[in-house]
């Protein structure tokens, strides 16, 4: 058998790496997308940075 | 162990063997009727909040789904209806199921949780709890009401919808979850009548097999009058308004009719056609469902429009 033509098995597992491969994608771009909702959906929030900014407080929503 | 049997290649699951572990038939009813308690509800979420939402609630079915097909394997393998599944033909091992079964359920919880609110998380931790644990470990083998208990577990997506859009629990999604909780029993059991000789292979103590199929047929119209009651009330508390009330009386009519006649069919006459009353039961079983739930979905989209929905 030669070792350029592809066994079955050797296609399962490309075939199966490639759809979890699409799957992280997939995530990855639904987590950053859920982030980003979350940090406009959160207002302000330099007035928390760590330290009192008296400058910042009462500007929030 | 001879070089041929260490050099064969052994069977490599593919993503669909996977796949088929987390159950997709039952987490489009998971999906379907999440996604519709969350749309009912009050609360409001961003749309790509309710996406993540309906996603880590299926992903947490689909784990519950495939810590049951690890549990099961023993069963699923003298099942005529199960025995293609990953493990039993040898697809996928049973360690591997329970990965990805443990895995993405704690995914899916925590996730839920980052996407929402932690009461919707803990719902669905609960949710896979019971139906991994409660249910498949402990009373599906051992009492003849593990049809009701298991129906429990099925029910509570839409409960989950409904607080990971407002963050607490309230009478309309308890309703919701007793329409479903009310209707698997009648399901199963009509599917446990027209698929007799697996569940008695499997030692399942399947109503039919415990107490008989008569009774089990008698058990059936309980269920559904007390089904009837729950669905029609569920129309008096706001949920999917006329729509809903108007579609629920006539599937309510409908199955009710099928049950009152399954309840009075025997054996003989039940062979003698082949079962068509119960698969016919059995069959509108899984329209009734889709059709309530569809008419919450339909009421909450145009209630806010000021129509039907809103009760005119």
């Amino acid at each position: 058998m030669s070792f350029a033509k592809q066994s079955d098995l050797h296609q399962r597992r490309q075939g199966r790496n490639t759809a979890v491969a699409l799957c992280l994608v997939g995530l990855m771009v639904l987590l950053v997308t859920l982030s980003l909702v979350k940090l406009r959906n959160a207002g302000p929030v330099e007035g928390f940075d760590h330290v009192v900014r008296p400058a910042l407080e009462g500007q929030g929503s | 162990m001879t070089d041929v049997s260490l050099n064969a290649p052994e069977y490599d699951a593919t993503f669909g063997d996977f796949w088929a572990l987390l159950k997709p038939r039952v987490m489009t009813l998971v999906v379907f009727t999440a996604f519709v308690g969350l749309l009912a509800a009050p609360g409001s979420l961003h749309p790509v909040e309710a996406f993540c939402a309906v996603l880590f609630i299926a992903m947490g079915g689909g784990a519950a789904g495939a810590l049951n097909m690890w549990w099961e394997s023993d069963l699923d393998a003298v099942m005529k209806r199960t025995q293609k599944r990953p493990i039993p033909s040898g697809r996928v091992t049973r360690d591997a199921a329970l990965a990805l079964g443990v895995a993405l359920a704690g995914f899916s919880v925590v996730m839920l949780g980052l996407a929402t609110n932690w009461a919707a998380a803990g719902w669905l931790a609960f949710t896979i709890f019971f139906y991994a644990v409660i249910y498949t470990m402990w009373l599906k083998r051992s009492t003849p009401q593990n049809i009701v208990i298991g129906g429990a577990a099925g029910a509570f997506p839409p409960l989950v919808g409904w607080v990971a859009a407002t963050g607490s629990v309230s009478l309309e999604a308890v309703l919701m979850f007793a329409l479903i909780f009310l209707w698997t029993p009648p399901h199963f059991w009509a599917l446990a009548l027209f698929t007799r000789m697996d569940y008695d292979n499997a030692q399942v103590p399947m109503l039919t097999v415990t107490h008989g199929r008569p009774a089990t047929r008698k058990h059936i119209l309980v269920y559904t009058i007390i089904l009837s009651v729950f669905a029609l009330a569920a129309a008096f508390v706001g949920l999917g308004g006329i729509v809903y009330l108007i579609t629920a009386i006539v599937c309510t009519v409908i199955f009710m009719r099928d049950a009152i006649r399954i309840s009075k069919r025997d054996e003989v006459v039940a062979e003698a056609d082949g079962y068509a009353v119960e698969k016919a039961f059995f069959k509108f079983s899984l329209l009734y469902l889709a059709l309530l739930f569809g008419a919450i979905l339909i009421g909450s989209l145009i209630g806010p429009l000021g129509m039907f929905g809103g009760w005119l």
